[in-house]
């Protein structure tokens, strides 16, 4: 790599100093740009499978009667002679859904993608404080989804305890045939993702310490940085939880010890196991669980920051506020965990100290909320897809986040538990908000990443039709929910009380399905632009951050020779004063005169410390 | 209704589309034509279609939700649910609205500059503190009514035991002459000889206990006390119509108590239904037959309750074979309990044997 110190003092023969050849650059690739869209496009395979795994199960939610024999010949011994769903594989989709949809697609496909992307190119370094771990963090990913898309396939089935995989349930293959086998690549795929995220985390917050360019101190940080450092300390505190919790469980399952496990009678014999409890892995597991949720959105609300901020023309309202905000989400992500468990038979008194926390952890999301809308106030909106895309994640964040005022009250929480009002606050909260981000950031960073444009139209309807899709899915769940309707159900029509709202499931079936057949005008468009796209200029949104002033398509190292320097921070829109409507984070004070604060006539003088500031870049080996 | 509205999204668009190629070419770089406009006038009327939406399908899905609870700690937590969900839609209702007028009131005019507005902290303070104390309102009323559904359940609470198996409930009584359930443990447990519970037979207090695997029996307006357990995997308890929910954990009984006070016969007036019946559901994926855990509840005036009680028939008495786990000195308790004379001379045989 010293090829690269070498590029940047011999004024930049860049192309001729590093040829890796093809393995090197595309497949072992150490470039965080290129390790930013192999995660890009694995997350997109993901979410297109755990898309459609949520369609077969929404088809038997919403047309029971339906014969499902054209499904066949991809589920084979799954549907039955008669057409029908098996209830084992039903349960078997839901599981994988939701463990795809959230480690795979939100978690690597989110962090992974736009962390690695983003963090060198808006920090101004050439790349990760370790290309290798990088490299690594991705390869372990790759192993752990060929493990996990492996399960799929064998004849007992995946995992089918559900994404919790709460034993005893997962611990014993008597329970479920998904207990068996399929378990077991579960919970070595995802201990492999474990070390993947981990190596991916510690990576991110290095290089975010470490490896800042000239002057640009944290207070000048764009807030997606903050995000991404503050999701990456969530998942190095509480993925080896999960960890353990796994480790624990594959002892419980494989070696006869009895963590989990107690007083169980299964298939007409007594287990011998005595004195575990099914109740400690559910504090394992939710002490990861609750941050996951946080791992997750937390992306996509730094995502949103910068792309509302850039396209309403306006600086993010209360930059200090949504720092803070996003570190008491952070704080708080970590004590609350044990409000999924208040129906558990745990202790009534700690359902009364973890509602407390719970409904204190509404107040910084509220701040974020208020503050996006104040961003967009007597703001010039530019209304690109990623715009569009970020004002939706606001719409759900908010409307998906009051029912979770609801959920956190422990005593209202009695009859939603485990019901479709669950289902329907979470995917609108967490799945469909985060997804959004994940969508918005595409539209956004296409052009840096492949030098292209994506189609403004195309973008335009695959919103339209997803954002209303969405609403049109989960807004009627919430009646179901109230209704009582259990989650995880292959069927209602045993009970007398859960025989309604037949056509409004239905009718959330069919909207599932437009909206996933919106995500492939989504994957067109992709693709269609990564090769024939229109080319993208230098700074297609005149946007205030570092990575615009990369070549438009950067090259290993990412600058041409030095990085620059930073003077102000990432919100100077609409400056009163200046001409133009953004003054890009390397424009020093002493340049924009007109435009300047009385604070920021002084920062003039400080100007040249900064520029003397000398800096070891090079990408160590 | 949904369906009308994708349809118009759709098909607006569509006229998007139409307009954005139109223009797109002149003004490329600044990425700026007919279609932001369309955009921001689209954001805003998709939400006025949706507020019609969101009243309407309330009003229409409805009807189909459940009855008033028939507990009394149910209508409070109804009460408190239907409080919060009208805070939560103003503050839904009233962000919501702000954040799609924004965009079509501020949408991009060509010379015009965003206001400078980076922040307030005046208003950062506004915007914390009234939802802290919002929340501060709504955790202190939720912490009553917790405290007050999870304290201890009154001495003269009717016990019932409710026990989850794959895939089923068995309910067992603690019997009319002791009125205490018998221990129990999960190595007793025998399916093929009768023993479903795991009951003790060394435990005087078992021989009166019956069990039952269809349905349920519960006093109207007397608190009831369910002792939950489970036998093979987690379940969870859930009575929709009383606000009932906790689960089943192998290894850790759990417990709900609660007062139902409108009977099945009340429902049956109340619904206009006259096959109207309580259901017990199983909330806790379990595996392959989650869906069909269902047991009959039924709610009984409370003599009628016991008239029940009297009628059944202990567990003992339907199984005279478990005579032999009772240790010879209670044996002569558990003799009330076996009708058969030929039973009766089995045991007595057995006891001289012991006594020899």
């Amino acid at each position: 790599m010293s090829a690269i110190v070498a590029h940047s003092d011999s004024h930049g023969h860049e192309e001729e100093h590093h040829d890796l050849g093809f393995i090197r650059s595309y497949i072992f690739s150490e470039d965080h740009k290129v390790i930013a869209k192999q995660y890009l496009i694995s997350g997109i395979i993901w979410a297109v499978i755990g898309g459609l795994m949520s369609l077969v199960f929404r088809l038997q939610l919403g047309f029971p009667e339906m014969d499902m024999s054209f499904l066949k010949p991809f589920l084979g011994q799954w549907i039955s002679d008669q057409g029908k769903l098996d209830p084992n594989f039903y349960l078997a989709l839901v599981t994988m859904h939701g463990t795809i949809m959230v480690f795979f697609v939100l978690t690597a496909g989110l962090s992974g993608t736009f962390s690695n992307f983003l963090i060198p190119l808006q920090i101004g370094a050439r790349d990760m404080a370790s290309g290798f771990m990088n490299m690594l963090s991705y390869w372990f990913f790759f192993i752990s989804s060929i493990i996990m898309f492996w399960s799929i396939f064998i004849e007992t089935g995946p995992a089918g305890g559900s994404w919790v995989i709460y034993p005893p349930l997962s611990a014993l293959p008597e329970a479920n045939p998904g207990s068996g086998l399929g378990m077991t690549l579960w919970l070595v795929a995802m201990a492999l993702f474990i070390v993947s995220s981990l190596l991916g985390g510690i990576n991110y917050v290095t290089t975010v310490i470490n490896l800042r360019t000239k002057g640009m101190t944290f207070d000048k940080l764009p807030l997606t940085i903050w995000a991404f450092t503050f999701t990456a300390i969530l998942g190095i505190l509480s993925f080896p939880v999960l960890l353990s919790a796994a480790l624990l469980l594959i002892f419980d399952r494989s070696f006869g010890t009895s963590f989990y496990l107690s007083d169980i009678y299964i298939n007409g014999h007594a287990l011998p196991n005595q004195g575990g409890s099914p109740i400690l892995f559910q504090h394992l597991f939710w002490f990861l669980g609750h941050p996951e949720v946080y791992i997750v959105i937390l992306p996509a609300l730094g995502i949103t920051s910068e792309v509302i901020a850039t396209n309403s023309r306006k600086p993010i309202f209360g930059y200090k506020a949504m720092i803070l905000s996003m570190a008491g989400i952070m704080f708080l992500a970590f004590i609350v965990w044990a409000h999924h468990m208040f129906m558990t038979g745990m202790n009534p008194f700690l359902g009364s100290v973890f509602m407390l926390l719970t409904l204190i952890i509404a107040v910084p999301s509220a701040v974020k909320a208020f503050n996006y809308i104040t961003t967009l106030w007597r703001g010039n909106i530019i209304f690109t897809p990623a715009m569009l895309f970020a004002i939706g994640l606001v719409s759900f964040f908010v409307s998906g986040g009051l029912t979770g005022i609801i959920l956190g009250n422990s005593a209202l929480d009695i009859q939603l538990h485990d019901t479709y009002f669950v289902v329907a606050h979470f995917h609108l909260v967490m799945g469909s908000a985060a997804i959004f981000g994940m969508v918005a950031g595409v539209y956004h960073w296409f052009p840096k990443m492949f030098g292209k444009m994506m189609n403004k139209s195309l973008g335009y309807i695959h919103f339209w039709i997803t954002f209303a899709g969405v609403y049109a899915v989960f807004l009627p769940m919430h009646y179901i929910g109230i209704a009582g309707f259990p989650r995880r159900y292959y069927s209602w029509s045993g009970f007398e009380i859960f025989s309604t709202y037949a056509d409004l499931n239905a009718f959330m079936t069919v909207a599932a399905i437009l909206t996933f057949a919106a995500q492939l005008i989504f994957i067109f468009n992709f693709i269609y632009s990564i090769f024939w796209g229109k080319k993208a200029s230098a700074n297609p949104w005149n946007s205030n951050t570092l990575e615009w002033t990369t070549p438009i398509i950067p090259g290993h190292g990412n600058w041409v020779g030095e990085i620059p320097t930073v003077y102000r921070w990432p919100y100077d829109y609409s400056k009163p004063g200046a001409d133009s409507d953004f003054i890009p984070q390397n424009v020093p004070f002493s340049a924009t005169p007109e435009s300047n604060l009385p604070e920021e006539n002084e920062l003039i003088a400080e100007e040249r410390a900064i520029e003397s500031i000398k800096f070891d870049t090079s990408i160590p080996d | 209704m949904f369906l009308a509205l994708t349809v118009i999204v759709i098909g607006k668009t569509q006229d998007l589309l139409k307009g954005a190629q139109g223009k797109s070419e002149e003004l490329e770089d600044h990425h700026l034509d007919g279609g932001n406009d369309w955009n921001a006038i689209g954001l805003f009327v998709f939400w006025i279609i949706s507020v019609v939406g969101i009243v309407w399908s309330f009003l229409d899905a409805r009807k189909d939700f459940l009855p008033e609870a028939s507990s009394i700690h149910g209508r409070e937590t109804d009460f408190w649910f239907w409080v919060s969900m009208s805070v939560l839609m103003v503050a839904f209702f009233v962000v919501n609205t702000l954040l799609f007028y924004f965009p079509i009131k501020y949408r991009y005019r060509k010379g015009k500059k965003a206001t400078f507005y980076p922040h307030n902290n005046k208003l950062e303070v506004i915007w914390t503190v009234i939802p802290a104390i919002v929340m501060a309102g709504l955790v202190f009323s939720g912490l009553r009514v917790w405290n007050k559904v999870m304290a201890d359940a009154p001495e003269d609470a009717e016990v019932i035991e409710i026990m989850g198996k794959q895939f089923g409930w068995e309910v067992r009584y603690p019997g009319v002459d002791d009125n205490k359930l018998g221990d129990y443990d999960y190595r007793l447990i025998d399916d093929a000889k009768g023993n479903i519970h795991g009951i003790d037979f060394t435990d005087p207090n078992s021989f009166d206990d019956f069990t039952n695997s269809s349905e349920m029996h519960i006093p109207k307006g007397k608190p009831v006390l369910l002792k939950i357990r489970a036998r093979d995997v987690l379940h969870s308890v859930f009575m929709p119509h009383m606000r009932v929910k906790m689960d089943a954990v192998p290894g850790m009984p759990t417990k709900f108590w609660f007062v139902a006070d409108k009977s099945t016969e009340d429902m049956r007036l109340e619904t206009g239904n006259p096959d109207f019946t309580y259901e017990i559901a199983c909330t806790e994926i379990c595996g392959r037959g989650h869906f069909s855990m269902r047991l009959r509840l039924i709610v009984d005036e409370l003599e009628d309750y016991e008239a029940w009680k009297k009628e059944q028939i202990p567990l003992l008495s339907l199984n005279p074979e478990f005579i032999e786990k009772v240790p010879a000195n209670l044996r002569a308790r558990a003799l009330k309990y076996i009708e058969t004379d030929e039973m009766v001379e089995v045991v007595e045989v057995a006891e001289e044997l012991t006594a020899e």
